[in-house]
């Protein structure tokens, strides 16, 4: 790499509020300096077009994920579980309001 | 030997198999999955191109904010180019995904190693060439975008659907202009004429070389980063294109473009792909200017970047101290 390329900045997860009453949900990311400057570049890039009224910024580096490879033995044990769906139980069609 | 999602190199890969079901079954390909090296390496390189021509594709129209004709052709213009930065901003950190840093991405620009769209290095004459931007050279882009928002790895498709949203408007926004020049003085006529006649065979070149001779399609759409071929997507573009041309009383300069009722499709003329390598390989009418603007910009921007480091430090001195 050259010279004129430096270490990037931090890289920040972005969440965005569509309104009031919804949850955040992750929008994307971006790289800042600090949490201020984050939200900031992150209504500029994410918030062009009244997408949200609220931003959450999260060090991408503080988020801990779960590993793909787990994916068996964390979510398997739900799928054997069909009784807990509505769907699963057995209505007799003249009862109403269930 | 037919081209599969898993190269020979992979065969015995315990993550190979996995990774083909999921391109099987339509499932994305996620950043922590396991994937061929070459299809990490395609899509780096596919996506810092595609950030970089978003990124590039700003300074063309950068000399026309300050000659738009109305306050509202400014605001339009200014929003169009802020949505380029952004949509280069999406794509880079989907990039990063992909384990390359930011740095490194734009080192590889700066230092005339990475490639971008050959289209941003033609000239923009007129106001007229604003529109036909819009109009054709975004038309084009979504055209290849709307494929793109089905490839099989996550974060590029997401980023995708975004930028798809987003660009229709500067489509829309050219080809209102185009209706307006069109529906002028007859010198307004002759300048949309004009942009139209020195844009259109550059902007048929923007979906690549003709698939018998596009090296990495083959595996590229056994990946499905490439859903559809660079021959399809061109007639689509042909094919919408011709009727807004003809509603603009504006000629194609292709004196073989017509019709075909038997394949239900636009014939059109030779491409010249000497000029499409001759302009990519940095030889076109401004590629020194585009590259000579944009490290202008890296460089005339350091002091910000800087302040931005320092003012964070301070703050984080501050916090500790208190």
């Amino acid at each position: 790499m050259s010279e004129a390329a430096s270490a990037d900045w931090p890289l920040w997860e972005v969440f965005v509020r569509a309104r009031q009453g919804l949850s955040h949900k992750h929008a994307g990311s971006l790289h800042a300096p600090d949490a201020e400057m984050a939200i900031q570049n992150a209504r500029d890039v994410y918030t062009r077009r009244r997408e949200g009224e609220s931003l959450w910024v999260v060090r991408s580096t503080d988020i801990i994920a779960s590993d793909p490879d787990d994916k068996g033995s964390l979510f398997e044990p739900a799928e054997s579980k069909i009784y807990r769906h509505p769907t699963f139980y057995t209505v007799p069609d003249e009862v109403e309001c269930l | 030997m037919p081209v599969t999602a898993i190269p020979p190199e992979h065969a015995d890969d315990p993550g190979a198999p996995g990774f083909a079901a999921k391109i099987d079954t339509e499932t994305k390909i996620e950043p922590k999955d396991w994937m061929p090296d070459g299809y990490r390496k395609t899509l780096v390189r596919q996506m810092s191109q595609h950030a970089h021509s978003e990124y590039v594709g700003m300074l063309p129209e950068r000399n026309w904010l300050t000659r738009a004709p109305s306050l509202k052709r400014k605001a339009q213009l200014l929003a169009k180019i802020q949505d380029e930065a952004g949509h280069a901003l999406y794509l880079y950190s989907a990039a990063e995904t992909l384990g390359t840093s930011r740095a490194e991405m734009l080192d590889a620009l700066h230092t005339g190693r990475a490639k971008y769209a050959h289209i941003f290095n033609y000239p923009v004459l007129t106001w007229a060439d604003i529109g036909t931007i819009g109009w054709l050279v975004d038309g084009a882009a979504i055209i290849n975008q709307i494929m793109l928002c089905r490839c099989s790895y996550g974060p590029y498709a997401r980023a995708m659907e975004r930028i798809c949203r987003e660009e229709s408007f500067h489509q829309r926004q050219g080809f209102e202009i185009m209706v307006t020049l069109c529906q002028g003085t007859a010198e307004q006529r002759r300048m949309a004429q004009d942009a139209l006649n020195r844009w259109w065979w550059p902007v048929l070149m923007m979906f690549g070389p003709h698939d018998s001779a596009s090296a990495n399609s083959a595996q590229s759409t056994a990946w499905k980063i490439k859903r559809q071929s660079n021959d399809d997507l061109r007639q689509q573009f042909v094919d919408m294109t011709v009727p807004q041309a003809d509603y603009l009383k504006l000629t194609i300069p292709d004196p073989d473009l017509r019709w075909n009722e038997t394949r239900g499709h636009y014939d059109f003329g030779q491409i010249d792909f000497e000029e499409l390598m001759r302009v990519v390989s940095g030889d076109g009418p401004c590629n020194r200017e585009r590259l000579g603007a944009r490290v202008k910009a890296h460089d005339d921007g350091a002091w910000v970047r800087e302040a931005a480091t320092a003012y964070a430090a301070k703050r984080r001195t501050r916090a500790k101290a208190a």
